[in-house]
């Protein structure tokens, strides 16, 4: 449910801190590791998690996201079994708020009827497709809010004004801005731009904003965290699961987050 | 009947649409308006038309492949000769387009994917004439069976990128094009190659590619007194197809057929025909459109043995024509190209590329049942230059 990302964000709020968002991709390394993961993740100080649902064409991702999809549906991990990963945490932890992250088109074929019915029984609470802007979303929106799940939107450095209005009407959750233009783990980010940006974002959009794209550590990650509500850290996290055996993977993450936790805190 | 698609958001009924990252929204958007600002202008008119005619070398012209048509002993097989194009195939009609397009844009940098390598050699040639930065994108495989385009493409200056991801082919190449652009966005102007992707690619390939169909309007009635009963293109994404189709759309008694990629047949699951193998509607690269996917909406390998055919998806306006029955599409073989290859250039001289050799085997099997007074079009998309390693590869030659 999005009160879930709501009841996240105050709390943040009541304690004068900055979200911190990690991304993994779902079945990455391995589809036993996902859960035990995300739990790590909780526990190293994660606000929000953001799943990947590995895709065949992830268009908007750099090598190491793309290497993550491929690990992933190379042990048949598909929509349906990353659902079942987010029933299987929720037996655990029913607080932290779930937003699965992907492509459009296996929702597509799973039907966004069934998918958002399926989102709510297992508790996801958002659900942020990145080839699906406003335009295209109509009936898909329809079904999420159905189900009470957020719509998660990106913006961009190179969105206009208008539709930054035009966002902050459909959008729910939080809203995730795009710090460059770029494909995921690329480029360095450039927090003046950020800054810059800022303003023009929240004349139009009250709910929180969270940064993401080429955070790579826990200094950038503290300056990100100054500018909006929440930083989103991906490629880093998956990186450093490519880089663990399976066997070291939950503990690793576990202290990579936990220093990005550490240093938003000082933020 | 009235055809107007596709709609001003870019749809063709179901089909097509914007389905982009953010970041590229607003250069798709800016893209449709520029191009719905120059569609029209006299002075862009004017540049294009000198270009084609004096660069290009259009008008193309018809032939009537006699001999071949005697052998069928059926319907009269004439041949639209996009293959005697500069640069040997259609791509070139379109990359002239957006590059005068992008030339008014003040893009100084031009990116594309490439399959068989035709239309990265178009790109580079049009990238050489206007003094861009070319960058094609090509899948590491196609880089392998299509090597002499890639030599074609650094000889005219552009950079090719080995795309080593996903299949390796022509939608990973899509792909990787594709995250150039969303880096590069401000720079850079994306010459697409075929009619679909996200609005306004699929309307402005087709509007670039029509002037095929347009000239054969014209030339057909010169030579035979009427337009031919069928006209046949190959289908890949399908670019040298709608440019065919599109102007006979609304020409009544003339047949539309559209030739997919058989590969090892559509009972094997190895080919590269969506619309005949009936697949479900899904979104990739930008437009919803019928789409070869698993059953968890993951996109599959394809197989042909022609790399420009070789692509999961096809252009959404091809999608609307099959569900309101205007086309019909078919698949055709590897083998049965191949032996299409073989007839083209035994009977009339002429090597064909293999993508075209689908259309062309069409028209052989559909010809010896019909009168010898029936007339059928067949879309001559390119030569068969690039293709002399693989079709020797297959008849166990060594170069």
């Amino acid at each position: 449910m999005s009160k879930r990302i709501q009841a996240a964000f105050d709390r943040l709020k009541q304690q004068q801190r900055k979200a911190l968002i990690p991304f993994i991709t779902a079945g990455d390394p391995t589809p036993a590791a996902t859960v035990p993961l995300l739990h790590a993740l909780v526990e190293a100080g994660a606000d929000v998690l953001e799943l990947g649902v590995p895709f065949s064409d992830p268009m908007a991702d750099g090598p190491t996201i793309q290497r993550a999809s491929e690990r992933a549906l190379r042990l048949g991990v598909s929509l349906r079994s990353v659902l079942a990963m987010v029933a299987e945490f929720r037996k655990q932890d029913t607080i932290t708020p779930v937003v699965l992250m992907g492509y459009g088109n296996p929702i597509e074929a799973m039907g966004w009827d069934v998918f958002a019915k399926r989102c709510a029984e297992v508790g996801v609470d958002g659900v942020l497709t990145v080839d699906f802007p406003p335009e295209e979303s109509h009936d898909a929106f329809e079904h999420l809010q159905r189900h009470n799940i957020a719509p998660i939107f990106l913006l961009a450095p190179t969105t206009n004004e208008a539709r930054i209005e035009q966002v902050a009407k459909l959008a729910r959750g939080y809203v995730y801005y795009v710090s460059l233009k770029g494909v995921t783990g690329s480029g360095s980010i450039d927090l003046s731009a950020i800054e810059e940006k800022m303003p023009q974002l929240r004349k139009h959009i009250a709910l929180p904003i969270g940064v993401g794209f080429g955070i790579r550590d826990a200094a950038t990650a503290k300056a990100v965290a100054k500018l909006c509500d929440g930083v989103v850290v991906g490629s880093r996290i998956v990186q450093e699961i490519e880089d663990s055996g399976v066997q070291n993977v939950v503990e690793n993450v576990g202290k990579l987050v936990k220093e990005l936790r550490q240093a938003i805190d000082k933020a | 009947m009235s055809y107007n698609f596709p709609d001003l958001t870019g749809h063709f009924g179901q089909f097509g649409g914007t389905y982009m990252a953010e970041t590229l929204i607003p250069a798709v958007a800016e893209l449709a308006e520029q191009y719905l600002r120059y569609q029209n202008d006299v002075e862009f008119k004017a540049e294009l038309a000198y270009e084609l005619k004096h660069y290009v070398g259009r008008p193309s012209p018809i032939y009537h492949a006699k001999r071949l048509s005697e052998h069928l002993g059926g319907a009269q097989i004439y041949l639209k000769r996009e293959d005697l194009n500069h640069t040997g195939a259609h791509k070139i009609n379109s990359a002239m387009g957006q590059a005068l397009l992008a030339k008014r844009m003040g893009k100084k940098r031009v990116i594309a994917e490439t399959g068989a390598g035709m239309h990265g050699v178009a790109t580079a040639t049009v990238a050489a004439r206007f003094g861009m930065e070319c960058i094609v994108y090509m899948g590491a495989e196609d880089i392998q069976r299509q090597a002499p385009n890639v030599f074609r493409m650094k000889l005219l200056g552009a950079t090719v990128v080995p795309v080593e991801s996903g299949s390796k082919t022509l939608k990973d190449a899509c792909n990787e094009a594709i995250r150039d652009w969303v880096t590069n966005v401000e720079s850079t102007f994306y010459i697409f190659g075929t009619a679909a992707g996200p609005h306004p690619y699929p309307m402005m390939v087709r509007d670039f590619q029509c002037v095929i169909g347009n000239e054969a309007r014209v030339q057909m009635p010169e030579m035979i007194g009427r337009q031919p009963d069928a006209v046949i293109a190959c289908v890949g994404g399908g670019s040298n197809a709608i440019g065919l189709f599109h102007p006979y759309i609304e020409v009544p008694d003339v047949q539309i057929i559209g030739v997919e990629a058989g590969g090892h047949g559509i009972a094997s699951g190895q080919h590269a025909a969506p619309l005949t193998a009936n697949a479900k509607v899904g979104v990739l690269h930008g437009n919803k459109v019928y789409l070869m996917q698993d059953e968890n909406g993951q996109i599959i390998e394809t197989h042909s043995i022609s790399a420009g055919l070789d692509y999961p998806g096809v252009g959404p306006e091809h999608c609307l024509l099959k569900d309101i029955g205007r086309a019909q599409y078919v698949a055709i073989n590897d083998d049965e190209a191949i032996a299409a290859f073989d007839a083209l250039c035994r009977f009339e001289g002429i090597i064909p590329a293999l993508e075209s050799s689908h259309a062309l085997a069409h028209a052989i099997k559909i010809a010896p049942a019909m009168g010898k007074d029936k007339v059928l079009l067949v879309n001559l998309s390119g030569r068969g230059d690039k293709d002399m390693n693989t079709v020797a590869r297959i008849k166990g030659i060594t170069l």
